[in-house]
């Protein structure tokens, strides 16, 4: 009996993790620069340059997730830097292909899952942009103090993580306490603290309790101290000062050409807003400013973090005061899921409702139609493209994650400095590994 | 305390001693972690721990045992005997430092003629552990923490041993205890007559280097968990880790009671005489003298530790080498010129 091939492999030596590693570095050497040397550097090898490379992640405390960047260093210095993406890739796009307009919510949420709100609107108005529909205003200015919640929330926890990074495990600390309250406020209104999939096509999961103006209103009272408090203790230290002012700085036209959106991209002088460029949800008609700053560097986009916060508060209080009252779902349920309680009561709705969760019947958008929708996510720019082939499912779902472009630029900038510079930038950036890599 | 006359009795007492001070030493250490923590806690709006034992006070006894049973891993291809010797070479020398301190009334481990002197050159050793820790981990992260810390404690060092020496030329001693007996003077005047305000640049960059030698935020760039994981300390387990963990709290006490000592007025209080042939119970009420300061600067310790940042390494080796040296060369000349002009350099200024 001849020997099968693919047993022979069995007797061959394992490779140590040792000389895996050795290759692994020697691929990311020629990956860069070509020919090279092609002894590695480890700890106890030299081979004459005096540089080392370092693996910063997949896994490392100042990741906050997994992202991998290599760093080629002499002394502490960066001279290369290289990043891998693909180390939270979960095939979220590709899900879409198989998964209804309605249950595609769910998966939004786990994309970016520290502001799962606005994640679930983006893609909510994506569809509905799509179909041409449009929700109730109770629905809109329901979304929108909710987005604007979950923006303070993701900005107030990025500016902490700023400073833990750097050292100031306090603040961290102290902003979490404050972001408790706008988990509080999502636990309220969808049951689910991270996870929401809050909103569904054509309006929200259900309309908010009687207690959410009480809780939203104590929420406006409360949070605004921990502005003086973070500023308190960052802003007044010079510690804090030195270590991010002139740090990775970003010029306004670098921001443009890597695409840099959000409070990054404005930190370097772009003055781009979806919610002001083109407005959904009815943005419009809140009066709110859209800060920016010149320098670019991460003590820019930590005072962009912070004054946004201000006009997010600002939105907030414009839309309690004008909260209209009525439906929350969209009244066509040819589209739009029916509430619950008339599923259970009423035949009409119980066919809607079995229409649209069983396949074969539900959201259909005519063949050929595509469109790309943003909104503007706390990280920038969050696109949605939706093609459709007159199924249930989308023919392609794809997204363009702000996340993305901003760490595009995260090598470039973390070149030339040290590695204490890199953690300060990578944390000024507010990179969420699951929306990057999708 | 005092010689008694037969050898056998003078070692008997000397072993009890250190026995003594020795094994209080290691049990402030569970207890200042527990205070930090649950400092840490107060400052941080947080709980901390309470669940062992009454309001948490066992957490550190769990930790320990804890600790004494996770596998002790000794990671591939590093250079064993030295990858053991780092803890050791941090432990040591930290305990060893404090037995030149004296914790009450002539009450200490040891009395050199040398006190100061010998108590930086022991406590230099600790370098030596970070160093090897870092080394024969063959990790790159604690590579760089063991270069961190072997850089930054060299350059802090010298900040730190000038700015004593600008203590010891005014005292003319070396020996702890008369640089305690001068700092007191009866009454709340007599505060005045601590180095602390007698030589109040001293003070702070003594403050400040003790910091940066005991790897403390904002100078705890040797393991700062952001940048290096662990830093010097990344492959370590069980009783090793402790054994760091220990070395660097045990330097911390050592610091501090040095701090004391040399600034402080050490165990005396202006409102309190120093007799001269103490009973038992004058030294008792001089050690908690010495305590009472002690907790107070360890406060502070872990009151900056959880409010600062820390520093890039670049700068810290600037702030190092471009303010406190300088800084504390300036504070020797200035001491000098004071002792051969005869008054107090700091009298003239306007404050």
């Amino acid at each position: 009996m001849t020997q099968n091939p693919e047993n022979s492999g069995r007797n061959t030596p394992v490779p140590s993790a040792a000389t895996l590693e050795k290759e692994l570095e020697k691929g990311w050497r020629d990956h860069r620069s070509g020919a090279r040397p092609s002894s590695v550097s480890s700890v106890t090898e030299d081979d004459g340059d005096g540089r080392m490379v370092m693996n910063f992640g997949p896994q490392h405390p100042a990741t906050h997730g997994t992202l991998r960047s290599v760093f080629t260093l002499e002394g502490e210095s960066i001279v290369e830097a290289d990043v891998e993406i693909g180390y939270l890739h979960t095939g979220f796009e590709k899900l879409g292909e198989h998964m209804t307009y309605q249950q595609w919510v769910t998966v939004s949420d786990r994309m970016n899952y520290l502001s799962a709100i606005n994640n679930n609107v983006g893609y909510s108005v994506a569809v509905e942009e799509l179909l041409g529909i449009e929700v109730p205003p109770r629905c809109a200015a329901l979304r929108v103090i909710m987005c604007e919640l979950s923006r303070i929330a993701d900005h107030v926890l990025c500016v902490g993580l700023q400073g833990m990074d750097l050292g100031a495990f306090s603040v961290m600390l102290w902003s979490f306490e404050k972001r408790e309250l706008v988990y509080d406020i999502i636990e309220a209104v969808c049951g689910a603290r991270l996870t929401t999939s809050w909103t569904r096509v054509g309006g929200i999961i259900r309309d908010v309790p009687e207690f959410f103006p009480d809780l939203v209103y104590s929420f406006l009272d409360e949070f605004p101290p921990i502005i003086e408090e973070i500023h308190g203790m960052l802003l007044n230290n010079k510690i804090f000062v030195d270590r991010v002012k002139d740090i990775g700085k970003i010029s306004t036209e670098q921001a443009l050409s890597y695409g840099l959106t959000g409070p990054v991209g404005r930190a370097s002088g772009l003055t781009m807003d979806v919610r002001k460029d083109s407005p959904y949800l009815g943005y419009d008609k809140y009066d709110f400013k859209v800060p920016s700053q010149t320098e670019g560097d991460s003590f820019a986009r930590y005072m962009q973090r912070m004054e946004e916060i201000e006009q997010s508060l600002e939105i907030i209080r414009q839309a309690m005061a004008t909260l209209p009252q009525g439906e929350v779902v969209h009244d066509d349920f040819k589209t739009s899921l029916p509430e619950k309680d008339a599923v259970y009561n009423d035949m009409e709705s119980l066919i809607h409702h079995f229409k649209l969760v069983m396949l074969g019947h539900g959201i259909r958008p005519d063949k050929g139609q595509s469109i790309y929708s943003a909104t503007e996510a706390p990280c920038g720019e969050l696109g949605f493209f939706i093609a459709s082939d007159g199924s249930d499912t989308p023919y392609r779902l794809r997204v363009r994650p702000p996340s993305l472009y901003n760490y595009g630029l995260f090598p470039r900038l973390a070149e030339g400095g040290m590695i204490s510079d890199a953690v300060a930038i990578l944390s000024s950036f507010h990179v969420i590994a699951g929306e990057l890599d999708r | 305390m005092s010689d008694s006359g037969t050898p056998l009795l003078d070692f008997f007492f000397a072993a009890l001693r250190a026995i003594v001070i020795f094994a209080a030493v290691l049990q402030i250490v569970p207890a200042l972690v527990y205070f930090e923590r649950r400092l840490a806690a107060w400052i941080q709006d947080r709980i901390g721990p309470n669940q062992v034992g009454p309001v948490g006070l066992l957490q550190p006894l769990a930790d320990v045992i804890k600790l004494a049973f996770k596998e002790d891993l000794t990671p591939e291809g590093v250079d064993k005997w030295i990858y053991r010797l780092g803890p050791a070479l941090v432990y040591a020398p930290a305990i060893l430092a404090f037995t030149v301190i004296p914790v009450g009334m002539d009450l200490q481990v040891a009395s050199f003629d040398v006190g100061v002197i010998f108590l930086l050159t022991i406590g230099g050793f600790s370098v030596y552990g970070l160093a090897f820790g870092g080394w024969a981990s063959n990790n790159k992260y604690s590579l760089l923490g063991g270069l961190r810390a072997s850089a930054q404690l060299i350059s802090y060092e010298v900040a730190l041993g000038l700015s004593v020496i600008a203590i010891l030329m005014t005292a003319e001693t070396v020996d702890l205890n008369s640089i305690i007996r001068q700092q007191w003077a009866p009454g709340a005047a007599g505060l005045l007559e601590w180095n602390l305000f007698q030589q109040p640049l001293a003070a702070f960059i003594f403050l400040v280097a003790a910091f940066a030698e005991t790897n403390r935020l904002p100078f705890d760039l040797p393991e700062c968990e952001a940048e290096l994981v662990g830093g010097f300390h990344t492959e370590y387990t069980g009783l090793k880790f402790a054994m760091f963990f220990m070395g660097e709290y045990v330097a911390m006490i050592t610091m501090s009671a040095l701090m004391v000592t040399m600034f402080l007025g050490g165990w005396s209080l202006p409102w309190v005489e120093i007799p001269t042939s103490p009973s038992i119970g004058d030294v008792a009420l001089s050690v908690g003298i010495f305590m009472g300061k002690l907790v107070l600067l360890l406060f502070f310790y872990i009151w900056v530790r959880w409010t600062l940042p820390r520093f890039r390494y670049d700068q810290l080796m600037n702030i190092g080498w471009k303010v406190f040296i300088p800084l504390s060369l300036l504070n020797l000349g200035l001491t000098a010129l004071s002792g051969v002009l005869g008054w107090n350099w700091l009298i003239p200024l306007p404050w």
